[in-house]
């Protein structure tokens, strides 16, 4: 059955204090699917998981099982790594998830590990989550001394499982998942040229898995009541419930685990109390600054992976007015759902300097590795500001989306296009807004009518 | 070398080495301990790090200044870290930031002997706008009028970072 308003799953321990000691956990029948899932064969599990279309809730919403199955067969040492750095703009679940609830983490991670051949795990948690650290640290503490996890884990005679929490440092791109496998190796967090992919050659050389918080957070669901079931609660290619952070002018800002089903209107206006101060919408980010922006025609789209990246009512994102940028092969790019971040804003907000503080943050991050994205940033930084602080030119515009177009595609990692797509987003849904900002070069007659 | 880890660091990072196939990884931790031990990473530190974990200072070097929470100067015993990006920006966190300078009488990114006020990217706690984090304490939902009230707590109560280190 499809989920409902109300079906919930990771988020199902919120605000529950008591659940983070490891006795109330056990209590509410806690590590029981793990201790089961030792008895089941890998190749059980991943089809379980290749069943429950559980897709990867970091950003790129990758099938699961797919990831899993690329570790080779043969394969010794494996690693598994858990995201933990969430740092995308507008992002807020994972730090609420570890907060409320490291044991279900820790759950799905011995399971992952079993299913893998995994000994050796990391959980690579931000820096600046002091308060989530002490409580992972803690967790994990609780469940070595309960023989969860260490050699010879619940009974089984022969299978070890460690988990360390390796804390960062203060860098956006260590979210990057070969960024956050250097770190993790004590350089740099710089990304990597793939392939070869982490699942071939990952930590420390090894074949790796590289998963977001709360996708391992719902395996424990899918090895104890199937993948079908899974699947059955989701939609289309994409199982489970989808769990979201609103966040900007809405009355109820909040980390709801909803129906994959439910659209972005129905989000604001059922679940967050509509837009704040009885304002107007005008518009959303849909999955982290990092995601072209939707307007008011286009929220009665589900917050479904899917549907964000083919749904008609979502125009394509422009280059240049009439000029769609091209993903490759001539594939249009609408939005994706990301990780869940959404920021609504009111028809007073400024998207000029909406933008400007967005292009801020992706050149503040750059990691400076490759010319396109360190050289693009700072320029698109430079216009965005020169055009909110009344000093834009004649052309700024176009000059922006032909930067952007120039970094996205052409870096090592995704956050080239992480500043690139909401640049060329923006501009396609509120274009008029940027072109009033070209005052330098403009004739009388036209600020004329601009003004 | 006239700089020694103290024994409590040491014990930590001996643990740690057995988490990993070699000291390198341990680095990020190594300069969470050096900073907590020595308050800034100024070069002898580096080098302290460096020679702990059989690594150059050209590499603890190279890494200590990629991440942000790392710093090469004294700063304050309290590191503010007031989120500006765009859903505390949308709620009014460039007016909490303002009023934490004006208080504080610091600019974002300078420091005294109790606190460092650093404008922070996204803190994760979006749902919460405006946020601010000190150390494990969060402070949700700020308006500027609570700044006077949580100056006043933080400077009877540090949050230092190191508490976790």
């Amino acid at each position: 059955m499809p989920a409902e308003i109300g079906t919930v799953l990771v988020t199902r321990r919120f605000g529950d204090e008591e659940n983070k000691q490891i006795t109330s956990y056990e209590a509410n029948g806690g590590y029981k699917i793990a201790r089961a899932a030792m008895a089941k064969s890998p190749s059980e599990i991943v089809d379980q998981l290749k069943a429950s279309n559980l897709r990867g809730r970091g950003g790129a919403g990758f099938p699961t099982g797919l990831k899993w199955s690329f570790v080779p067969k043969d394969a010794t040492d494996v690693h598994l790594v858990v995201n933990c750095d969430e740092s995308e703009p507008g992002t807020c679940k994972d730090r609420e998830l570890v907060y409320w609830d490291p044991h279900l983490l820790i759950e799905g991670m011995i399971i992952a590990a079993h299913t893998l051949g995994a000994v050796h795990n990391y959980i690579y948690i931000r820096g600046e989550m002091m308060r989530e650290y002490a409580v992972l640290v803690k967790a994990v503490e609780e469940a070595y001394a309960r023989g969860y996890l260490g050699e010879k884990i619940m009974g089984t005679g022969n299978q070890a499982c460690h988990i360390t929490v390796h804390r960062g440092a203060g860098a956006y791109i260590c979210g990057e998942e070969t960024a956050l496998l250097n770190s993790l190796e004590g350089l740099r967090g710089q990304p990597r040229l793939k392939p070869p992919f982490p699942a071939i050659k990952g930590l420390f050389g090894k074949p790796t898995v590289v998963n977001n918080v709360e996708t391992l957070m719902n395996i424990p669901f899918i090895v104890d009541k199937g993948g079908q079931w899974f699947a059955d609660l989701g939609v289309g290619r994409s199982g489970g419930t989808r769990t979201v952070c609103v966040s900007g002018h809405v009355e109820k800002p909040g980390v709801y685990e909803l129906p994959m089903t439910i659209t972005f209107r129905e989000l604001i206006d059922d679940i967050c109390g509509g837009v704040w101060k009885g304002r107007k919408f005008k518009g959303l980010i849909p999955g982290g600054t990092s995601m072209p922006p939707l307007d008011e025609s286009e929220i009665d789209v589900p917050v479904e992976f899917d549907a964000l990246m083919t749904d008609e009512r979502i125009k394509p994102v422009e280059i240049t007015e009439g000029v769609k940028f091209d993903m490759g092969g001539g594939r249009e790019l609408r939005t994706m759902a990301g990780s869940g971040g959404i920021v609504v804003f009111d028809e007073h907000t400024d998207v000029v300097a909406l933008t400007s503080r967005i292009m801020g943050f992706y050149h503040h991050e750059s990691c400076g590795q490759c010319t396109p994205c360190r050289e693009g940033t700072g320029w698109m930084d430079k216009v965005c500001k020169r055009l909110m602080n009344g000093q834009g030119k004649v052309g700024d515009v176009d000059l922006l989306g032909n930067i952007a177009n120039g970094i996205a595609g052409n870096t090592i990692c995704a956050l080239g296009e992480a500043a690139a797509w909401p640049m060329m987003g923006f501009l396609t849904k509120y274009r008029s807004e940027f072109l009033a900002r070209e005052v330098i070069g403009k004739s009388k007659s036209d600020k004329g009518e601009a003004a | 070398m006239s700089l020694k880890f103290s024994d409590e660091a040491t014990s930590k990072l001996e643990v740690l080495y057995g988490r990993y196939p070699s000291k390198q990884p341990v680095i990020l931790a190594a300069l969470h301990l050096a900073q907590k031990e020595f308050g800034d990473l100024r070069d002898e530190v580096i080098d302290l790090v460096g020679e702990t974990l059989d690594l150059s200072s050209a590499h603890v070097y190279g890494v200590a200044t990629f991440y942000t929470m790392f710093r090469r100067k004294p700063g304050g015993k309290t590191s503010v870290r007031v989120c500006t990006n765009v859903a505390c920006m949308l709620r009014g966190g460039y007016d909490v930031l303002a009023e934490f300078e004006k208080k504080l009488g610091l600019k974002k990114g300078e420091s005294n002997d109790d606190f460092s006020l650093i404008e922070e990217e996204c803190i994760a706690a979006c749902a919460n706008a405006p946020a601010v984090v000190c150390g494990t304490k969060y402070f949700l939902d700020v308006t500027p009028d609570q700044v006077d009230e949580i100056v006043t707590f933080l400077r009877s109560n540090p949050h230092p970072e190191s508490e976790v280190a």
